[in-house]
């Protein structure tokens, strides 16, 4: 795996950031949703943000992508290298709310708009259900996806209606751009079939294509194996690496599915209760008590003895059933 | 089938049309066999025992006749009639259907002299007429059918249209094609000062708020006297000019062309006028269709979140089809008024924003063949239904046809959103094609805000 790649450097996510999380409080009336979360997404990275049920995840989502505007804290979006603290404490005195003179871009996403975080900052992202424009074709999905640059190339409209050459040129590029995607995620056979007409693993994989037709270069994925079958868990996994490696963008997804954040994140942070509780490796964090007791809903001192329990229990269960399948196990 | 069946059938459809026949006579005594007039010291009874019976009789009739031949069961089947057209025929239909009522359209005036030589002034009329029903339709099923947001008070656009060339006609005479374009700017404003707080709201408040402004655009023009004359309307508005000739007596297109005066000239123009601006809304919104913006409007009526997700800014796009569903109720408005030369709000009413909901709605929420479709079926209908004069024969000399004329109307309407809820076309043409081209059906298209 790549991983191995990366560990001549210590933590990707120390040093080379893309989007970094400060203090962010999210309220609702009373409720704290997330409490003073800070976390760092590294550059070419999976991070993946796992947590029990109602921990905030989500939240954390809405934040990030706009949905929802943060109580407190910053949120900021680095297309250069580098931290940049120095332009991003000059950025946030202004009251501005980006910087993009150049290619050292910096973004305070707590003060843009939703659809001007994707325009600009371009941070793409899913949904957990699944929202896709079910009543056009797979391909139209994702022309709707390139809206921005083809408004710019159809010069607002005057020049799209009157067809001028510079227009029908975009047009064709957009189109191949989508076929490109719709090739990757293996629905260029149904490319001119409604959206609501897929299967539901084809729809996860067609809702990943759009977000990745705005040329993002943070791709949020809220739970993208929820409902997938493992052969087409597998291929999520595929499609995600290929997607960080080829295309220079960082992913950051929410994940039930323990399978497919050990396997492919390089960088998990666990949420719960609004608050984060380990942010590490996939490996470090797997064997965290603190993790362990989260999930199990116990305290951490009595995590031993439970696991003892079920392990025990799993021992006595396949006494009974010796020829239980082998796959069993997760 | 054996002989035993036939007779079990047979005599259970005459039971079943006794019963039906028996309901009739119960729920028609009142309205059939009694009729009270005003009389002498109240009212008076007379009995009409002829006219029930018959009406007994044709239900009996009927209903044993669809029995045994269109049902061909012992009681009508309510579920499970379709009238299917075979695929073949309805693909040649969807491909020539445009272009043939293109073609019928461009002659219609003429095609309509030579048919009905006595009356061609009153079907021309009513042709100018459904003309600007399938303009306005074209024009809000940019708002209702692409964007998916819920107009109640699109009447409002077509009366600031009407008004804004009749006040500048008052006021500066300015003549019908110089205020055409500006009348179309100023209906595309107001949607754009009226959208703005309006596009806020989403689903049902949204249609309250677009109906409430409807009414308040005809409020003030009915209650500011001094400008625009209240109820009394404005009249003497210019009609318009062939290239600067007038359509008079002497002096005019008639003289100029050497042609015998007719009054039938300016309906024929008036038409062709309508059908050009109608043209023009058809070939914007069917060009908007295959851009990013149409594309956008759509995606908005599937889903606006997605949308946002996307880098979509779902207020401008929204403004955007309000303003320019808008900008073509001003043309339509600014015609309505140099075609009657007079206008009042009294035009502009509720029920006007209500027709033009149901064109749209019944024609097929998107589809412009079906815009057409809609209105020559619910304008035309309804003139149609006005000479009903041969229902005299069949009910005596006392029955007033154009007294159920209404009540055909809607009954026809009910029956057809039974037949096919979704509109008449009811299938979506995808706006770009990677391979082949399918049409979409409409259980999977989104219908948008308010419905």
């Amino acid at each position: 795996m790549e991983t191995a790649m990366k560990t001549t450097s210590s933590h990707n996510w120390d040093h080379n950031v893309v989007l970094s999380v400060e203090h962010l409080t999210m309220r609702f009336g009373g409720l704290v949703a997330v409490n003073d979360l800070s976390f760092n997404v590294g550059r070419g990275d999976i991070t993946a943000l796992i947590g029990p049920n109602g921990a905030g995840k989500t939240t954390v989502f809405n934040c990030v992508t706009g949905f929802y505007k943060p109580t407190e804290g910053r949120i900021v979006m680095r297309h250069g290298a580098g931290f940049q603290a120095e332009k991003i404490e000059a950025l946030t005195r202004t009251g501005r709310q980006y910087d993009d003179d150049g290619d050292d871009r910096v973004f305070l996403l707590e003060r843009m708009p939703d659809f001007e975080i994707s325009k600009r900052a371009k941070v793409a992202r899913t949904f957990q259900n699944i929202r896709l424009f079910g009543g056009m074709t797979a391909l139209e999905n994702l022309l709707v996806a390139q809206h921005n640059p083809l408004m710019i190339a159809s010069s607002m409209t005057i020049g799209g209606i009157f067809n001028l050459p510079g227009y029908r040129k975009a047009r064709a590029e957009a189109i191949d751009f989508a076929a490109y995607w719709l090739e990757k995620t293996g629905l260029i056979d149904r490319a001119d079939d409604p959206a609501a007409d897929l299967p539901y693993g084809a729809q996860r994989r067609l809702e990943i294509a759009r977000a990745m037709c705005i040329r993002p270069h943070l791709l949020c994925l809220d739970e993208p194996a929820a409902g997938l079958n493992p052969r087409e868990s597998t291929e999520l996994n595929e499609l995600l690496q290929y997607i960080r490696q080829d295309h220079d963008t960082s992913i950051l997804l929410i994940e039930h599915d323990m399978g497919v954040v050990m396997q492919i994140s390089d960088h998990v942070v666990v949420l719960d209760y609004g608050q984060k509780i380990a942010d590490g490796s996939a490996e470090s964090v797997r064997n965290d008590p603190k993790v362990i007791s989260a999930y199990l809903g116990v305290d951490e001192d009595e995590v031993e003895a439970v696991e003892e329990t079920i392990d025990q229990a799993i021992r006595e269960a396949e006494e009974h059933e010796p020829d239980s399948d082998k796959g069993g196990k997760s | 089938m054996t002989a035993a069946q036939n007779t079990a059938r047979m005599a259970e459809s005459v039971k079943d049309a006794a019963i039906a026949a028996f309901l009739v006579a119960v729920l028609g005594f009142f309205f059939f066999a009694l009729r009270t007039d005003i009389g002498t010291g109240g009212l008076d009874l007379t009995y009409r025992w002829g006219l029930w019976l018959i009406a007994i009789a044709i239900t009996f009739g009927v209903r044993l006749a669809l029995n045994l031949f269109v049902f061909k069961a012992a009681k009508p089947i309510t579920s499970g009639i379709k009238i299917t057209v075979p695929s073949g025929v309805t693909s040649v239909v969807g491909r020539f259907l445009g272009p043939v009522l293109l073609i019928v359209a461009l002659c219609l005036p003429f095609i309509l002299m030579a048919l009905f030589p006595n009356r061609d002034r009153q079907f021309i009329d009513l042709a100018i007429l459904i003309m600007t029903y399938v303009m306005l339709g074209w024009g809000l099923n940019i708002v209702v059918g692409l964007a998916g947001l819920l107009d109640l008070g699109y009447v409002a656009f077509y009366a600031v249209g009407a008004y804004s060339f009749a006040l500048l006609a008052q006021y500066f005479e300015i003549g019908f094609w110089t205020a055409l374009p500006l009348a179309g700017l100023l209906a595309a404003f107001w949607g754009i000062i009226l959208g703005y707080p309006v596009l806020r709201l989403r689903g049902d408040y949204l249609a309250i708020v677009t109906l409430a402004f409807g009414e308040i655009i005809r409020v003030v023009l009915l209650n500011w006297y001094e400008f625009t004359g209240g109820p009394d309307g404005i009249s003497g508005i210019p009609k318009p000019s062939f290239f600067g000739l007038e359509f008079s007596r002497t002096g005019g297109f008639a003289d100029f062309f050497g042609l015998d005066y007719d009054t039938i000239h300016r309906f024929i123009y008036l038409y062709y006028i309508i059908l050009v601006l109608a043209l023009i809304t058809n070939f914007v919104t069917l060009r908007l269709r295959k851009l990013p913006i149409g594309r956008a409007w759509e995606a908005l009526r599937e889903d606006e979140i997605a949308c946002r997700s996307l880098g979509i800014n779902t207020t401008n796009t929204k403004l955007t089809a309000f303003s320019i569903g808008a900008m073509f109720a001003g043309f339509a408005g600014s015609f309505f008024a140099t075609r009657q030369g007079f206008i009042s709000p009294e035009s502009f009413t509720f029920l006007e924003s209500a027709i033009i909901l149901a064109i749209v709605v019944l024609g097929g929420l998107g589809s412009q063949v079906g815009v057409v479709i809609a209105s020559v079926v619910m304008i035309g209908g309804i003139e149609i239904l006005r000479n009903l004069g041969f229902l005299k024969e069949i009910f005596g000399p006392d029955f007033e046809p154009t007294q159920y004329r209404m009540l055909i109307f809607g009954l026809a309407m009910v029956l057809i959103m039974v037949w096919k809820p979704r509109g008449i076309i009811s299938s979506r043409n995808p706006s770009a094609v990677y391979k082949e081209r399918k049409k979409i059906s409409s259980d999977m298209v989104a219908q948008g805000e308010g419905h």
